[in-house]
């Protein structure tokens, strides 16, 4: 019987306190976590969004190649035009 | 049931009812990490799918640009030598004559002269026209005019004589308006008059026109075709 006593006082005095303080350490830890993810996620979000505009680098690029071809085409009429310095 | 089997059986219920609270609370939490997670995973994939293209697209536009950077430089420092190159890129980008051309690594050690008090703007634009420009046809053979006193002011040579060494004598600029002391008459064409006032050169008349036969009519020309065949 005093064995059985002993028993309960552990329960209610050792094993429960440890078993909440455990689980409440799990919980806030978790809780934690929760605002960390939900920022990457919107940076995330926003990153994926500014990216968008990447697109626009294929018109960039034709852009360059016909900038540079045209400035070769007048590159090589200034050769034939001006005399080279001496 | 003995008092010590009941408070073991409340001590029980109570660490299993700490053990749902606790542990359905990190479940939620969990689940709230998992949902975010989600959208990161999305954000991320996003990124990398619209990122995948952009290394050869820019290596593309800066193989391109390089291209140019070069033809430029090369044309540059080709027609217009080092050392004016350089000058010429120092009076545009202060300071950019330190770091020199990319193609050309003793553009780096060369002097930049400063090229806005060797070139006025006019007689920069012209020379670089090249010795075929009005500027420089004096010596074709010679460098560019680059007198640093008088290179300003050789540009008037380029306007009409007269109106830059002789100004004293050209006319003051009329008044203008149906009040005005003298009335011009309207001009034949823009910037010329038929007559100006004083001592101001008058255009010359036109010349009179030679009377030809066939402006003389038929009469005239048939007796000067008798005259001629009487002659004969």
């Amino acid at each position: 019987m005093t064995l059985e006593w002993i028993g309960d006082a552990i329960l209610l005095l050792v094993v429960l306190p440890v078993v909440v303080y455990l689980l409440r350490g799990v919980l806030n830890a978790a809780n934690s976590i929760v605002p960390s993810v939900q920022q990457i996620a919107a940076a995330a979000t926003a990153g994926s969004k500014d990216l968008d505009a990447t697109a626009l680098l294929l018109t960039t690029q034709d852009q360059v190649q016909k900038t540079i071809e045209v400035a070769a085409d007048y590159g090589g009429s200034l050769d034939v035009i001006l005399d080279d310095a001496r | 049931m003995p008092a010590a089997g009941v408070v073991m059986i409340i001590a029980v219920v109570l660490i299993v009812l700490a053990l749902v609270y606790y542990l359905v609370s990190t479940i939620v939490a969990l689940q709230r990490i998992t949902n975010s997670l989600d959208e990161a995973i999305t954000g991320v994939v996003g990124i990398i799918e619209k990122s995948a293209p952009v290394d050869e697209v820019v290596t593309s536009i800066n193989t391109n640009l390089d291209a140019g950077v070069d033809l430029l430089e090369g044309l540059l420092v080709k027609k217009a030598g080092m050392e004016d190159a350089v000058g010429l890129v120092e009076g545009l980008y202060p300071g950019a004559a330190g770091e020199g051309f990319r193609n050309f690594p003793e553009s780096s050690k060369t002097k930049a002269p400063r090229i806005s008090e060797v070139y006025t703007k006019g007689t920069l634009t012209l020379a670089r026209l090249g010795r075929e420009a009005p500027i420089a046809a004096a010596s074709p053979n010679g460098p560019a005019l680059r007198n640093p006193s008088y290179g300003s002011l050789a540009a008037r040579a380029l306007y009409p004589e007269g109106r830059q060494t002789r100004p004293g004598s050209m006319p003051r600029s009329p008044v203008i308006g149906t009040d005005s002391p003298v009335q011009y008459e309207p001009s034949e064409s823009p910037g010329v008059r038929k007559r100006m006032p004083g001592k101001a050169a008058v255009l010359d008349p036109p010349p009179a026109p030679v009377q030809t036969e066939a402006q003389e009519g038929p009469v005239k020309s048939g007796l000067a075709f008798l005259r001629r065949l009487k002659g004969d």
